[in-house]
């Protein structure tokens, strides 16, 4: 029954790798602790959006810089199916104020010791498997709303990628300031 | 070096930079982008094959995923094995500082619903089940829309990071109130 189980042990290798690393950091980062990530939605812990915005600010200079210098990196954009996209971020919002993780820091947390992570990624395969059951529904009737296909900030303006990553840096460096400045006046 | 990797909390920028760094390594030589939730289907069509062979094969989602029964595409592919060792790498991370502890009840949730370890598993099930069928919906979680869609700039992924964020800051307020800031 499960023929061709495993992809081959290069894929695997890589994979493993890149998995042990983004746990060790995301545990060094707190983001695995329920008080972190509930404390980030309740606006007094901002770990979890200093974290975010400094990963998307240090890959995308990365990312666009290595194509800027003529190597081969391909893109791997999701499809822009704004009903979708938008209804589906509400709803994952709402389970991720309940459980206190997302998929990532949940499945870290059990490793850093939470008890009640594991009944969160148990519910996790559970949503996983009613929304297979919908998905015909959700294609016919969500998904194929405000579609605009592999859209990117650069492609829907015409603009360079280097103005919003220009614009995402300064912004970003602003933020951190300030919140910098307002921890330091709250402690 | 063995001192930083025994620090109990790194700088959420240090941390950030490294997942940013990740990011090239994953795009660059692994040809891959961060991502998680993907995983979550994969391992339940498999564990669905096992009981319902015949309607996972026949389940158009799963075969997104996991192929038919005459061309099928690995379950424990890249993306699994990152999932995996996630697991492991914050539990190395944990052990290295003598930090792991092991949290049944959180204080903020024992302060609003009680210390009942029943009904916050019960409550972290239901959050976990909500979780899933919205990335699955927005096509990606807070790694693979968050960190990788957000670094590529696609807007799905900006329109994801927003909606999501903005709901989890109303649900929180709704869930614990003002006051509950006070018991984070």
């Amino acid at each position: 029954m499960f023929e061709n189980f495993f992809a081959d042990s290069m894929t695997l290798f890589q994979g493993a790798l890149a998995g042990l690393v983004f746990g060790f950091l995301l545990q060094k980062g707190g983001v695995t602790r329920y008080s972190v990530i509930v404390g980030q939605f309740l606006l007094k812990d901002f770990t979890v959006l200093k974290v975010m915005l400094t990963a998307i600010i240090v890959g995308s200079v990365g990312i666009f810089g290595m194509r800027a210098m003529g190597s081969e990196v391909a893109l791997h954009i999701k499809n822009a199916t704004l009903f979708g996209n938008i209804l589906g971020g509400l709803i994952f919002g709402v389970g991720m104020a309940i459980l206190g993780y997302c998929p990532g820091t949940g499945v870290g947390a059990m490793g850093d010791g939470s008890r009640h992570a594991i009944p969160g990624v148990l519910g996790m395969l559970v949503g996983a498997a009613i929304f297979a059951e919908v998905y015909p529904f959700m294609k016919a009737e969500v998904l194929g709303v405000a579609d605009l296909g592999k859209a990117t900030l650069d492609s829907v303006s015409g603009l360079s990628p280097w103005w919003f990553i220009a614009l995402m840096t300064a912004a970003g460096i602003a933020v951190f300031v300030v919140l910098e400045r307002w921890e330091r006046s709250h402690a | 070096m063995s001192n930083l990797l025994k620090k109990e909390r790194w700088s959420p920028y240090l941390v950030g930079s490294g997942l940013g760094v990740l990011s090239w390594i994953t795009f660059a030589w692994m040809g891959k982008a961060l991502g998680v939730s993907t995983t979550m289907v994969r391992a339940t069509g498999a564990i669905e094959k096992l009981a319902v062979p015949a309607h996972v094969e026949s389940n158009v989602y799963f075969v997104k995923y996991l192929g038919t029964a005459a061309e099928p595409k690995p379950v424990f592919e890249w993306q699994f094995a990152l999932v995996v060792m996630l697991f492991l790498g914050a539990f190395l991370a944990a052990r290295l500082a003598g930090s792991r502890f092991r949290e049944e009840v959180p204080a903020l949730w024992a302060w609003r619903f009680g210390p009942s370890k029943w009904l916050r598993y019960a409550g972290a099930f239901l959050g976990g089940v909500i979780l899933l069928f919205g990335a699955r919906l927005a096509g990606g979680c807070t790694s693979g829309h968050g960190i990788s869609g957000g670094l590529q700039l696609a807007v799905s992924s900006w329109a994801f990071f927003i909606s999501m964020f903005a709901s989890g800051v109303v649900t929180a307020f709704l869930l614990f109130g003002k006051e509950g800031r006070d018991h984070v």
